[in-house]
């Protein structure tokens, strides 16, 4: 009898497709793998530094909310990785890995400083703003639409190849900071339009901040709708849920592709314009900070759900902010936040395990009884 | 100068090399690891604290111990990151974008960190900067015999242990891919993974031992970069984007190590043909850097519509398999 007994492992893993697990658990499971991260820091950061773990923690709050300074920054820095994770997700919803959002960003960045710097008193400030809103959304859809186009017609690899364009559109930027480098040879542009504020977005309420940040939120607002409600919305999910199932109801695929594209690289452009009118008034190959990728990180956690993608982006920003205080405090390097933030992102994308499969372990007495 | 441009192109090439061949091999079990840039930041500065630790405590420095520890702590740092990512993507089953651009935020991070704290965490102020120029000569050693071969010495025999290394292991790769069983095991994993379940093949331990050898192939790039290339001087991001660089050439060699190896040289010479062209403005240099990459999507783009069968990425590149999931 007992060589004939099949093996049962110990335990095998069941997708959760008929029954999904209840908002609440879903949400329980990821606020545990953040607390887990916290401790596992935590421990880290006492091991490197021999600092007790909660003053770490508190160090990390004051670097975010200590000082009014500081918590506009903090709100400024959300807004626009917010913003870029926005551009990326109705492509990744289409399950089009659009990668490239740091160069479409860049290009942006780089028509609105080039507007800003061409024509500037040549034309009126109102015509030069709707310039530079043009030309950066333009530049930024262009960046995202030429994968498209191959993607669509001859299914080229998107991955790769907006990975490429990130850094194209990088040495486009270093090339142009050298044309127009200020002080000349330099390699670096100075803050463009320094006395006249020309082409500058306005500063509401005496802050530089409000504007990007009322800008974001009015985009958060209408990429919901546009994703939930509007039938450009529906087309790219059955896209991105099956290319076949699109297919056969009817939906040009590529078509879709291209569509959602544009608009992706489009709201990038605009991020490009804020970051560049709004706050820097000038562009170098760090202008996108590296936020093309930690969006794309935002939005995957946020689960494609510009209301989540808030909390997902307020929490990047808060580990990234605190822990460069906490490493500020120590007079440690500041690369400090990206381990952190990275042992965090980790835990959380270990998390999605839980919520998206359940472990069955072996049930001895059923087996035992046939 | 036309010898001094190609040892230089040699020098360059080699960490990419090293980078691509790791890719290649992870990519070849279906997963696209984007972490590559952040592992061989880890890869250098894990040898560069081995190295650190042993040249600050050692009183009599032993050349074999000074390549070996770093060699091993290099090992052991890219084996633990390749081990973070197939836990993550392999079992987990966790997004391999999402997950490969996070080890590149931590990689780099990491390597960053202990770069510029690394002398502050070990106590020892009196150390100005981290130099480690004794284990540095130890890695560069030549053949000895390479001088006096005039020309050809020069271009094929005068560098470093380390660069025929990464030669070796891409020509071994290659080998692997289309001359061994278990080399078509893993192909057909990439390819179609539930096939080659179907026909008994352990998928996840192929998973897992393409990404953890990988990532320490990879790895070994960032080892040779700080060593070699940078005469054992750990500056921070010193390394640059030449991690995506390595992702690119796996583009370029379309998944072929042997063609990775010329790759890389091309590449590596691109990256400095700027300073060998007479009367290059510093705009025109930037533009002449943007080339490896303008010809990396020119590579994929005619591959795609090519579509030869043997030039294609592996069909299951970037899913994560399932196996009740059919």
């Amino acid at each position: 009898m007992a060589d004939n007994k099949v093996r049962e492992p110990l335990f095998h893993i069941v997708k959760r497709s008929k029954v999904a697990l209840p908002f609440w658990k879903a949400w329980l499971i990821r606020i545990i793998a953040v607390l887990a991260a916290l401790v596992f820091c935590g421990i880290i950061t006492k091991i490197l530094t021999g600092l007790n773990p909660l003053e770490v923690y508190k160090t990390m709050f004051e670097g975010v909310f200590k000082s009014e300074r500081k918590m506009w920054k903090f709100a400024q820095e959300t807004a626009m990785l917010l913003c870029v994770a926005l551009a990326v997700t109705p492509a990744f919803k289409m399950k089009f890995w659009n990668i490239g959002a740091e160069g479409q960003v860049l290009m942006g960045g780089l028509a609105t400083a080039a507007c800003m710097l061409l024509f500037a008193e040549k034309m009126p400030t109102w015509l030069l703003f709707v310039l530079m809103v043009a030309t950066s959304v333009i530049a930024g859809a262009v960046w995202a639409v030429i994968p498209a186009v191959f993607k669509a017609f001859w299914n080229t690899n998107e991955t790769l190849f907006t990975l490429m364009m990130n850094y194209i559109a990088i040495q486009l930027v270093s090339y142009f900071s050298y044309i127009w480098s200020n002080p000349k040879g330099s390699g670096k542009i100075n803050t463009i339009n320094m006395s006249t504020e020309i082409g500058w977005l306005p500063e509401l309420w005496g802050n530089k901040y409000i504007f990007n940040i009322l800008i974001v939120l009015t985009l958060t607002v209408l990429m919901f709708v546009y994703l939930r409600y509007s039938k450009h919305g529906y087309e790219l999910t059955v896209v991105g849920e099956s290319e076949n199932t699109a297919k056969y109801i009817g939906i040009n695929v590529k078509k879709v592709i291209i569509r959602t594209l544009l608009l992706s690289g489009a709201i990038c452009g605009i991020a490009g314009l804020l970051l560049v009118a709004g706050t820097d008034h000038t562009v170098s190959r760090d202008t996108a900070a590296g936020r093309g990728f930690t969006a794309i990180i935002v939005s995957w956690m946020g689960k494609f759900n510009p209301a989540y993608m808030i909390l997902t982006a307020l929490l990047l920003v808060f580990f990234d902010q605190g822990a460069t205080q906490v490493s500020s405090f120590l007079h440690l390097n500041n690369s400090f936040s990206e381990i952190i933030s990275g042992i965090i992102i980790f835990f959380i994308i270990g998390s999605e395990f839980f919520i998206n499969y359940s472990i069955k372990f072996r049930e001895k007495t059923k087996e035992a009884a046939k | 100068m036309i010898i001094a441009f190609i040892q230089r192109a040699v020098m360059l090439g080699i960490p990419l090399l090293f980078g691509s061949t790791g890719e290649i091999i992870t990519e070849k079990s279906g997963h696209l690891n984007l972490g590559t840039a952040g592992v061989m930041y880890v890869g250098g500065i894990c040898g560069v604290i081995g190295s650190f630790l042993y040249e600050t405590n050692t009183a009599a420095f032993n050349p074999a111990l000074a390549v070996i520890i770093p060699l091993l702590s290099s090992i052991l740092g890219s084996a633990v990151c390749g081990l973070i990512y197939s836990f993550l993507t392999v079992t987990l089953r966790a997004n391999q974008n999402v997950t490969g651009l996070a080890l590149t935020t931590f990689g780099v991070g990491f390597g960053n960190f202990f770069g510029g704290s690394l002398i502050k965490l070990s106590g020892n102020t009196e150390i100005p900067s981290i130099a480690l120029s004794a284990t540095s000569k130890v890695f560069k050693t030549t053949l000895p015999f390479a001088s006096k071969l005039g020309v050809i010495g020069d271009i094929f025999f005068s560098y470093s242990a380390l660069a025929y290394v990464a030669i070796i292991i891409a020509f071994i790769a290659s080998w692997y891919f289309k001359r061994t069983r278990s080399g078509l095991h893993l192909r057909s994993i990439g390819e179609n993974p539930a096939t080659a379940d179907a026909a008994g093949i352990n998928v996840t331990a192929y998973k897992y031992g393409a990404t953890v050898i990988g990532s320490v192939i990879a790895g070994l790039g960032g080892l040779y970069y700080v060593m070699d290339y940078a005469n054992g001087v750990w500056s921070n991001d010193g390394f640059g984007d030449r991690g995506w660089l390595a992702i690119a050439l796996v583009i370029f060699a379309v998944w072929r190590p042997n063609l990775s190896i010329i790759g890389s040289i091309v590449f590596g010479g691109l990256l400095i043909i700027h300073n060998y062209i007479p009367n290059t403005t510093f705009s025109g240099m930037e533009l002449i850097k943007m080339t490896p990459y303008a010809v990396t999507i020119l590579v994929l783009i005619f591959v795609s519509m090519r579509r030869k069968r043997e030039n294609q990425p592996p069909a299951s590149l970037g899913l994560s398999y399932f196996r009740e999931d059919r």
